[in-house]
């Protein structure tokens, strides 16, 4: 059974904060409690917090707890409490104002250490650019060598002009790097002219996560400006 | 071109429908694409749809920041609803278009002894797909 709220010592910065930076001018009010998005929510529950409560707690003006407790970590921003409210009430982006309220040495090490190897390295595992380059070229000399049917396999690398600029899950290089193969073969199959970057070439932007918007930026501002430098037409996220 | 002759013994396949590229991208339309492609590549009789899907589908707890989060109890926790979703459906076989999913896909299995493997799309699509060139099977 899910324990009450204690309504210790209030203050409502935060309400006001949220209420000003969530689109539609703060939709927070229109909650009708009726509990449509803890019914949907797979973090309902974990550690005696879900959404509905959560924010009660902010509507109340319960600084302290909202911006103290862990569950914004716990709930994955998946939005699935949005499309359920009746009211379109964003709980989503409410967790994300709280994540931004955490400094930097309390956001979860693994979260901040992805991105700031992102920002280092261009990718968030932090593998080295001649790394990459000589992973895929590898990949694909295999590949053709050993395959009868692929001995025309590209694996393109900075190739300007391409039509297409595809960017890359930097976990698959990193465990599963032969799982990148049957990508390039549907894409040369279907006639696709494409390339890789030998920078930022990362598609997964772990700064989206801990919260700070300048290392958000960054990470999708760099990528943008190597498609643009390449003449790339069109981005394909792969992740 | 794609073949789904491979799949003789009739492997029964699902998907996932990753948050930020259904319910929070392109919507419902993008999830019918994925099952349009997947039934061309695997045997339309073979693909069995969760409960609830596409822009109603659960999060399977990998999205986030969760996974490098270092919350592995909370995050195997959420990810219950979704590997019982799972099961529900008999699949042999999940595909899983985000790589996030996938690896929160492949742990939930292993930790709570679901028999099913993970897959990428693209994995699927190659195991099909029929060259203009030589006429064989990728």
């Amino acid at each position: 059974m899910s324990q009450p709220i204690v309504i210790g010592k209030r203050k409502s910065r935060f309400k006001e904060l949220a209420q000003a930076a969530i689109p539609g001018g703060g939709n927070l009010d229109l909650c009708l409690t009726c509990s449509s998005c803890v019914n949907g929510c797979p973090a309902s529950g974990i550690s005696d917090m879900d959404p509905r409560k959560f924010l009660r707690m902010v509507l109340l003006g319960l600084d302290e707890e909202v911006l103290q407790t862990p569950w914004i970590w716990w709930c994955s921003m998946c939005q699935r409490c949005r499309r359920a409210c009746p009211m379109g009430v964003d709980i989503g982006a409410l967790v994300f104002m709280a994540r931004q309220q955490w400094s930097r040495e309390n956001t979860p090490k693994g979260i901040q250490k992805s991105c700031d190897l992102h920002l280092e390295f261009g990718n968030s595992t932090g593998i080295r650019r001649e790394d990459w380059v000589s992973l895929c070229a590898e990949l694909a000399e295999e590949t053709r060598q050993q395959e009868e049917d692929w001995k025309d396999l590209p694996a393109p690398m900075d190739k300007k002009g391409a039509g297409y600029y595809l960017n890359q899950n930097a976990k698959e290089p990193t465990v599963e790097p032969e799982e990148m193969i049957p990508l390039w073969k549907i894409l040369h199959e279907v006639g696709i002219d494409w390339t890789y970057s030998s920078e930022q070439w990362d598609a997964v932007n772990y700064c989206m996560f801990s919260g700070d918007d300048r290392d958000w930026e960054a990470v999708v501002r760099r990528q943008s400006e190597i498609v643009n430098d390449l003449g790339c037409k069109t981005l394909i996220n792969t992740e | 071109m794609v073949d789904p002759s491979w799949n003789k013994e009739g492997i029964k396949v699902t998907c996932q429908d990753p948050c930020n590229l259904v319910r929070k991208g392109l919507g419902d339309s993008v999830a019918d694409d994925l099952r349009f492609v997947i039934k061309h590549v695997a045997g339309e009789e073979n693909f069995v749809d969760m409960w609830p899907n596409k822009s109603n589908n659960y999060c399977c707890g990998g999205g986030g920041g969760y996974l490098q989060s270092g919350f592995v109890e909370k995050r195997r926790a959420f990810g219950r609803i979704k590997f019982d979703q799972i099961q529900a459906t008999g699949a042999d076989i999940v595909v899983t278009p985000c790589h996030n999913c996938r690896s929160q896909i492949t742990d939930i299995g292993q930790v709570y002894g679901g028999k099913y493997q993970t897959v990428h799309l693209w994995s699927l699509i190659v195991k099909a797909m029929v060259r203009k060139s030589t006429a064989t099977p990728g």
